[in-house]
C-alpha cells in the first residue's frame, strides 16, 4: 500500500511500516525492531524527512502526558508527543504562552525540536531549540540520555534540528513566556514592491511578530502582518478550538495556475485600505491553515512541495528578484508564498535551518522533472549567496547542495543512532 | 467533594471519562495494572488538572487483588460516590478460539473480574442506600460472532449480570450504568482500519462521566445510534444470521 504519511503526500513511499506508541514504558525494546527506525510525530513535514523507506516510522504521538510545571520558573515538562496545541490549552489560562510557535499548532514537541522550528517572532526570540532547558534522549540500546546546554550538551546541540537521527526525544522541559490573554493587536500593510516590504520591516522593530504573504503572480506585492499580544484591557477569556476543525470536503485536485491566480488576487484586494488595524484571536494570526483540516489534499495525487531557503540579508532582493524571475519564467505559480527575515540569535542546534536573513517559503503543486529543474536551479543561486534550504519542507535537494549548506553534516554524523535513519537522510548523504 | 474510583484508569477511555471528573472537581482513586502508566497518568491529571489523584494496584486476573484494592482505595479517601470498572482485553478470536486456558483467560479478564468487582461495590454502597456503579460493556456482548465471541460473550455475561444488579438495586437507591460503547479509537483497536462508525476516546469519556453525574440507572449506547444498530442485529433471525460472516 502506498502511504502518504507527510504533509506534502510527495514523495510516495511503499515500504514503510509503522507502530503506534501510547506509553513511554512501552519504548524499551526498540533496538529489537529489524531495520532502520524513525521517530515520527504529526507527519506535518512536507517532504521525506519524517518517513524512512524500507524501515519503520516510530510514532510517539500518543505519549503525550504532561509530566510537570514549575510556576515559580514557567517551565513545562512534557512527554515529547505533546502536541503545541496541548500545551496552549494549558499555558494560556496561566496567563503564559509558547516561547516560538510554527505556523500550526498540531506538531509534537519532539518534531519541534527535531526541525529546531521557527515562527514568527525569530527576529526577536530566535527557534523553539532555543527554550529547550532540556531534554531526555533514547538510544537504540536502550540508554536514557539527559541532555541540556550543560550536560551532554554535545548530544544536545546534536538534537535540536537533528531531523530525528541522534535518537527519540522522550521527555522534553522548556521555558514559557508570559501573555496577557489570546488576544492580538494586528495589522496588515499592503506592500508593492520588494523595496516597500524592505521599508516596512525595518520599521516593525516594535512587533514580536512579523510575517508577509507574498503574490507570486505579481512578484514584489503583498501584505505584511505584524503584531503583539493586546495589553490586557483588550483580552478576553480563552476558548480552546484543539481538535476543532473543518475537515476538507473534497478529495479533488482544487489547486491549479488558474484557482492559484484568482486566490492570490483576491486575496491582495480583499483588503481595500494600505493599513488594516484589528484585534484578533491569536488562532488565525499564527495558525490561519489550521482551520480546515486535510487542504493538503487540494492539491492532488501527486501532492505538492514546499520550498523554503534563508538567503542574507545583502543584497537580497536582487537575490529574490533573480529567483521570482526564475519561477514565473517557468511559468510556475504558488498558492502561498510567505516572506519573512531572521534575526541574529543563534539557536544551539547543530544542524538548525534559520540564520540571520531573508526566508521564503513557496508551495508547489507537484509537476515532475520541469518544477525539480527549476528548483535545482533555485538552490544554486541560494547556495552562491551562502543561503541554506530548510530540510524540513525539502523532497528534492541534491546531496551536492546539502552538504554545500550544511558542511557540518559529517560532525553531525557522528551523533546519529546507528539504528536510525531517514528517507532524507539517505538521498542527501548518497555518495 | 465526591470520589470516584475507576478500575482499568490507564484505559483511553477511562482516562478521557478521568479528566472530565478532574475538571468537574471529583477526588481520582486510580486503580490500574500497570503502576508505571498508572504514575504517568496520575502526574498528568495532577499538572493539567491540579487534580486530587491517587493510585492502585489490581490485575484483573489476580482475584486476591479485587476486594484488597477496593478496600485500599476506600481507606484512602474514607468514602466513595462512584465506581467505573472500565479495564478489559481485545483477543485475537482466531488465535484463542480453541485454547483453553487462553479462553479462560479472557473471560477472567473481561468477565469474572468485572462481576467480582461490581459485586464488592454494590455490597458497600447496599447499606449506604446510595452510590453509583458503572461499567464498560460493548455492543459486542448484544450479540455473538464469529469474529469475537468469546471477548463478546464475557461483555454479554456482565451485561447481564448487570440488568440483574441494577433490578436489586433500584429498590436500594444504588444506580446500575451499563454503558455500550461501538467503535472507539483507542489502543485496543489501533490495529484496525478505521472508519466513520469509529468515535473518538474524548467524545466517549464525555458522555460517560455525564451519564454518572447525573446518577443514571440503565443502559446507554455511546454513540447513541449504536441502540439502532444493535436492535437490527438483534432482531435477525438465528437461522440467517448462523450463515453470515460476520
Ligand atoms: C501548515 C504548516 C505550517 C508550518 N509552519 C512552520 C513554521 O512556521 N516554521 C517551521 O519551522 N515549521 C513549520 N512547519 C513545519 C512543522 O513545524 C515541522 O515539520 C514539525 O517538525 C512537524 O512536527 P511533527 O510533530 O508533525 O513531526 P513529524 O513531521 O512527524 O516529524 C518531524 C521530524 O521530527 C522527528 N521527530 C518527531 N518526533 C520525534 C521525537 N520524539 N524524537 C526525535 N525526533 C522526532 C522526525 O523523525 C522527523 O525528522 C509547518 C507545517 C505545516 C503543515
Ligand atoms: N475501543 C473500543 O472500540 C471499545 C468498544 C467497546 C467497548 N470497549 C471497552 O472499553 C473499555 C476500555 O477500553 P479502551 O478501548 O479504552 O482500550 P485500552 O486503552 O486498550 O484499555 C484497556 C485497559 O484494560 C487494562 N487491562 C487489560 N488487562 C488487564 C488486566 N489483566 N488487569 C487490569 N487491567 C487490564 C489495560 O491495562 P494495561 O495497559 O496495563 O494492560 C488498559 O488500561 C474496555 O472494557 C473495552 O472492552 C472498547
Amino acid at each position: 500500500m502506498e502511504t502518504t504519511l507527510s504533509f506534502g503526500n510527495y514523495p510516495k513511499q511503499s515500504n514503510q511500516n509503522l507502530i503506534k506508541y501510547f506509553w513511554y514504558n512501552d519504548l524499551q525494546n526498540i533496538g529489537e525492531i529489524k531495520g532502520d527506525i524513525l521517530p515520527y510525530g504529526l507527519g506535518k513535514s512536507y517532504g521525506d524527512s519524517c518517513l524512512i523507506d524500507g524501515g519503520t516510522l516510530l510514532d510517539i504521538s500518543g505519549i503525550n502526558k504532561f509530566i510537570n510545571y514549575d510556576e515559580e520558573t514557567g517551565i513545562l515538562t512534557c512527554y515529547a508527543g505533546a502536541t503545541l496545541a496541548d500545551c496552549i490549552d494549558f499555558l494560556l489560562p496561566r496567563g503564559r504562552f509558547l516561547p516560538v510557535t510554527p505556523g500550526t499548532k498540531y506538531v509534537t514537541l519532539g518534531g519541534a525540536i527535531a526541525n529546531d522550528v521557527h515562527g514568527k517572532n525569530h527576529h526577536k526570540a530566535g527557534t523553539f531549540g532555543c527554550h529547550v532547558t532540556e531534554l531526555e534522549l533514547l538510544r537504540s540500546d536502550g540508554t536514557l540520555l539527559q541532555c541540556s546546554k550543560t550536560i551532554n550538551s554535545e548530544l544536545f546541540a546534536a538534537t535540536i534540528g537533528g531531523l530525528g537521527l541522534t535518537g527519540i526525544i522522550t521527555k522534553v522541559s522548556f521555558q514559557t513566556v508570559e501573555c496577557p490573554g489570546p488576544i492580538i493587536e494586528s495589522e496588515s500593510i499592503k506592500f508593492r514592491t520588494f523595496e516597500e516590504f524592505f521599508d516596512i520591516t525595518q520599521n516593525s522593530e516594535n512587533y514580536n511578530y512579523t510575517v508577509a504573504w507574498v503574490d507570486t503572480s505579481v512578484p514584489g506585492r503583498g501584505l505584511y502582518n505584524r503584531g503583539n499580544f493586546a495589553p490586557k484591557s483588550r483580552q478576553k477569556p480563552y476558548k480552546s478550538t484543539n481538535g476543532k476543525m473543518l475537515p476538507f470536503p473534497l478529495n479533488m485536485e482544487l489547486i491549479n495556475p488558474l484557482t492559484v491566480k484568482a486566490f492570490n488576487t483576491l486575496y491582495y484586494n480583499k483588503q481595500l485600505s494600505r493599513i488594516k488595524k484589528a484585534d484578533v484571536s491569536f488562532e488565525p494570526f499564527f495558525y490561519p491553515l489550521d482551520a480546515v483540516d486535510g487542504w493538503n489534499k487540494a492539491y492532488g495525487k501527486k501532492g505538492f512541495v514546499q520550498y523554503q531557503f534563508v538567503i542574507p540579508f545583502d543584497n537580497y532582493i536582487n537575490v529574490l528578484k533573480e529567483i521570482f524571475n526564475l519561477i514565473t519564467r517557468s511559468k510556475l505559480s504558488s498558492f502561498l508564498t510567505v516572506l519573512k527575515t531572521f534575526g541574529n540569535i543563534k539557536s544551539p542546534g547543530m544542524m538548525s535551518f534559520p540564520r540571520e536573513g531573508v526566508t521564503l517559503a513557496i508551495d508547489f503543486k507537484m509537476i515532475g522533472d520541469a518544477l525539480l529543474k527549476i528548483l535545482d536551479e533555485s538552490d544554486n543561486i541560494v547556495n552562491s549567496v551562502g543561503g541554506v534550504v530548510y530540510p524540513c519542507k525539502d523532497a528534492r535537494m541534491s546531496p551536492e547542495n546539502f552538504k554545500a549548506f550544511y558542511p557540518q553534516w559529517t560532525d553531525f554524523a557522528k551523533y546519529i543512532d546507528p539504528k536510525f535513519s531517514s528517507s532524507f537522510w539517505k538521498r542527501v548523504t548518497k555518495e | 467533594m465526591k470520589t470516584v474510583l475507576i478500575y482499568g484508569a490507564t484505559s483511553a477511555i477511562a482516562q478521557a471519562t478521568a479528566v472530565n471528573f478532574a475538571l468537574d472537581k471529583w477526588k481520582l482513586l486510580l486503580v490500574a495494572k500497570n503502576e508505571n502508566k498508572l504514575n504517568d497518568l496520575a502526574n498528568d491529571l495532577k499538572t493539567r488538572y491540579s487534580a486530587d489523584v491517587s493510585t492502585f494496584y489490581f490485575d484483573a486476573i489476580d482475584d486476591a487483588t479485587y476486594q484488597k484494592s477496593f478496600d485500599e482505595a476506600l481507606a484512602n479517601a474514607g468514602a466513595i460516590d462512584a465506581v467505573l470498572i472500565a479495564h478489559g482485553t481485545l483477543p485475537d478470536q482466531e488465535k484463542i478460539a480453541s485454547n483453553l486456558d487462553a479462553i479462560n483467560r479472557e473471560i477472567v479478564a473481561n468477565g469474572v473480574s468485572v462481576v467480582n468487582l461490581a459485586t464488592i461495590a454494590a455490597n458497600y454502597f447496599e447499606p449506604l442506600g446510595k452510590g453509583m456503579i458503572a461499567v464498560i460493556s460493548s455492543v459486542a456482548g448484544d450479540r455473538g460472532r464469529q469474529s469475537n465471541y468469546i471477548y463478546g460473550a464475557a461483555k454479554g455475561f456482565v451485561s447481564t449480570y448487570f440488568q440483574g444488579l441494577r433490578n436489586r438495586m433500584f429498590h436500594k437507591g444504588v444506580s446500575v450504568l451499563t454503558i455500550k460503547p461501538g467503535f472507539v479509537d483507542t489502543p485496543m483497536t489501533s490495529h484496525v482500519p478505521k472508519n466513520f462508525l469509529f468515535a473518538s476516546y474524548p467524545a466517549v469519556g464525555k458522555k460517560i462521566f455525564e451519564a454518572m453525574k447525573a446518577g443514571k440507572s440503565g443502559v446507554i449506547y455511546v454513540p447513541g445510534f449504536w441502540r439502532l444498530i444493535m436492535c437490527i442485529v438483534k432482531s435477525v433471525p438465528e437461522s440467517l444470521f448462523m450463515k453470515l460472516k460476520m
